[in-house]
């Protein structure tokens, strides 16, 4: 390393100097450094700040009731004669989704969480993790694809539902793919316990299945927290994948069998056709800033969780 | 013969001998045992779908699967011919995208990792990143129409729609060289910084050597979920069609729009009439078989790597 080289004292009692060039480039890499180090910010900052601006128009226009956009179930964005905007039959379509799959998804999450990280032997471990950072891998409009295809005919033959494409449907895709993210998450929290706790339990004689639910479970719950809200915020932000399961009725679902359509489905089906700059256009980044501080919320809580972890 | 008597013990009773299990703990063990075959369970459905969805876009994708499927253009409205446009548009977006996230994602990982103190002002950069990860890509899909289409005026074109996939990549690539650059221990930095190195110095020298490995597999891993996104490129740069001659290298210009293979298939799938089915399946295969060849890439270069490792 020249460059430490040079800073070595001399035998005069100088210190030697680096050469301009050197410290000027040290001087612009640290700068770019420092500037790439905000760059999050700036960005998060840029994403609000665009779309905010895309939709701010529409809010002071008199087309736009601010009541009617969180409250109403009538969205007739394209009609003729009387123009609605109301997203609550869209909120619903994705908290409906968003909750089933939740429920498919937790229990087998963080069941194959303990089992990953308490019931299997090394090499199993490491098998299983690599299959699960694949499965992650999977694009979701793959995964709407199967949908589309498998899941849609397996839902006519075994269930009463008149379509394939429904609210069960993209909850099951939205399970598969948030399992990965609470396996991963979770498998971490509870690694995350120190083997002390597992130590003392067995000294006292406990199964491995007390281990698991009066010790570890109890003790990673920080962790787990976290683990399943990630797994919401990927349900909630996940696109492609609701938008070819889930069919396309802009309605506030009834049974798990009813289409529905959701807040991203929404305007990835819409952005399209509305031409730019109209109020039609405008709303729909308004959902998108609704959908960006759903996620917004979600993530932090899980960061908060996560956080009350590494305190202990 | 004359038997020893034995204390009349709940263990002779079970089984003879002093130290074979009792009816508890035999118990205990089959409960134990039961568990495990339960969780076995839990974790096999997860990876069964793996399995079966690979298997079954294999199987159906399979009378259209071939090298001139990939080579060749689409023809007859998409009904025939093949993904060459899409699949090269696809790798457009993908090294243009990496190649403006992974500077700017490993200068910030430098930052928050070796420069930044734990104030306020990195615990709401940390924030950022985070928050940044969590965006769904939807609403980066809105971002890049607004800011690059048309606040940058570069209009539907590759540029914006890379652009796009740039910023959705870049928390990831943060969050993973950080994980690399923290896993050089903090004895190599003092080691550095006691013969007089200065930081950069000590990070250009030490740090980034040790952990090239560690943010290239981070930096792989963005390269197959940059491939996958569907939403950020369809509003900001992919098109239906694009005509593009048959196995041409350089068939785009920065400021042309592409084609991209994600949103091929969903057109494939959702709006193209009397398809024959092997053609989206064997799309649907070329694109997942690209994104768990780069993964697993990925993973297996990590695998060996921590085999090497020498601390």
């Amino acid at each position: 390393m020249t460059a430490a080289r040079d800073t070595i004292p001399v035998a005069d009692g100088r210190r030697a100097r680096r050469s301009f060039g050197s410290v000027a480039a040290e001087r612009t890499i640290e700068a770019a450094i420092r500037l790439s180090g905000i760059s999050a910010i700036v960005f998060v900052l840029a994403i609000f700040f665009f779309i905010f601006r895309e939709a701010a128009p529409v809010l002071v226009s008199d087309e736009f009731k601010p009541l009617e956009f969180l409250f109403s179930i009538q969205w007739y964005p394209t009609s003729v004669v009387d123009v609605r905007y109301g997203t609550l039959a869209l909120t619903a379509g994705t908290a409906g989704v968003t909750i089933l799959a939740m429920l498919l998804a937790v229990p087998f999450g963080l069941g194959a969480a303990v089992f990953v990280s308490e019931f299997c032997g090394p090499r199993m471990k490491e098998t299983l993790k690599i299959v699960i950072e694949l499965l992650a891998a999977i694009p979701s409009v793959v995964w709407g694809f199967v949908a589309l295809t498998v899941i849609s005919r397996l839902m006519v033959q075994y269930t009463s539902a008149p379509v394939g494409v429904n609210m069960l449907n993209g909850s099951i895709v939205l399970a598969l793919m948030s399992v990965p993210i609470i396996v991963s998450i979770g498998e971490d929290a509870l690694k995350a316990v120190p083997d002390s706790y597992r130590e003392a339990a067995v000294a006292m004689g406990a199964t491995r299945l007390q281990l698991v639910f009066r010790v570890l479970l109890p003790a990673a719950r920080n962790g787990l927290l976290a683990a399943v809200l990630l797994g919401v915020g990927r349900a909630v932000g996940e696109t492609m994948a609701v938008l070819m399961a889930t069919g396309h009725a802009v309605q506030i679902p009834h049974g798990i069998l009813d289409s529905v359509r959701t807040l991203t489905a929404n305007i990835a089906a819409e952005l399209g056709e509305a031409p730019a700059g109209s109020a039609h256009y405008r709303v729909l980044f308004l959902t998108g800033i609704q959908l960006f501080l759903i996620t917004f919320a979600v993530n932090l809580a899980a960061d908060l969780a996560i956080r009350g972890v590494r305190r202990k | 013969m004359h038997q020893p008597t034995q204390p009349d013990t709940a263990a002779r009773r079970a089984g003879g001998a002093p130290f074979s299990q009792t009816d508890f703990g035999r118990h205990k063990i089959r409960r134990e045992a039961v568990a495990r075959a339960v969780f076995l369970a839990m974790t096999l459905l997860m990876v069964a779908p793996l399995v079966a969805i690979v298997t079954h876009l294999v199987v159906e994708a399979w009378p259209a699967l071939s090298l001139e499927f990939l080579l060749d253009v689409p023809r007859e409205r998409m009904t025939a011919g093949g993904i060459w446009p899409a699949f090269v548009g696809t790798i457009y977006l993908v090294v243009i995208s990496l190649a403006v996230a992974a500077p700017i994602g490993v200068l910030a990982a430098v930052y928050l990792n070796e420069y930044a103190k734990d104030s306020w002002f990195n615990r709401v950069i940390n924030l950022a990143v985070i928050n940044l990860a969590g965006v769904p890509s939807i609403v980066h899909a809105l971002f890049g129409l607004g800011a690059f289409v048309y606040a940058a005026r570069f209009g539907f074109s590759v540029i914006a729609a890379s652009l796009t996939l740039a910023i959705m990549t870049l928390p990831v690539i943060i969050a993973s060289t950080r994980e690399a650059l923290s896993a050089v221990p903090m004895s190599f930095r003092e080691a550095c910084w006691n013969v007089g190195a200065t930081r950069w110095q000590t990070i250009r020298g030490v740090v980034l050597p040790n952990s090239t490995s560690g943010i290239l597999t981070g930096i792989i891993l963005q390269v197959s979920r940059a491939a996958g996104e569907t939403a950020p490129v369809m509003f900001t740069g992919a098109v239906l069609y694009k005509a593009v001659e048959r196995g041409s290298l350089l068939p785009y210009y920065l400021d042309d729009q592409c084609m991209a293979l994600s949103m091929h298939l969903y057109v494939l799938t959702t709006q193209v009439p009397n398809l024959a089915q092997s053609i989206p399946y064997a799309t649907a295969v070329v694109l997942l078989g690209s994104v768990l060849i780069v993964n697993a890439g990925a993973i297996g270069l990590r695998v060996w790597l921590r085999n090497r490792k020498r601390w």
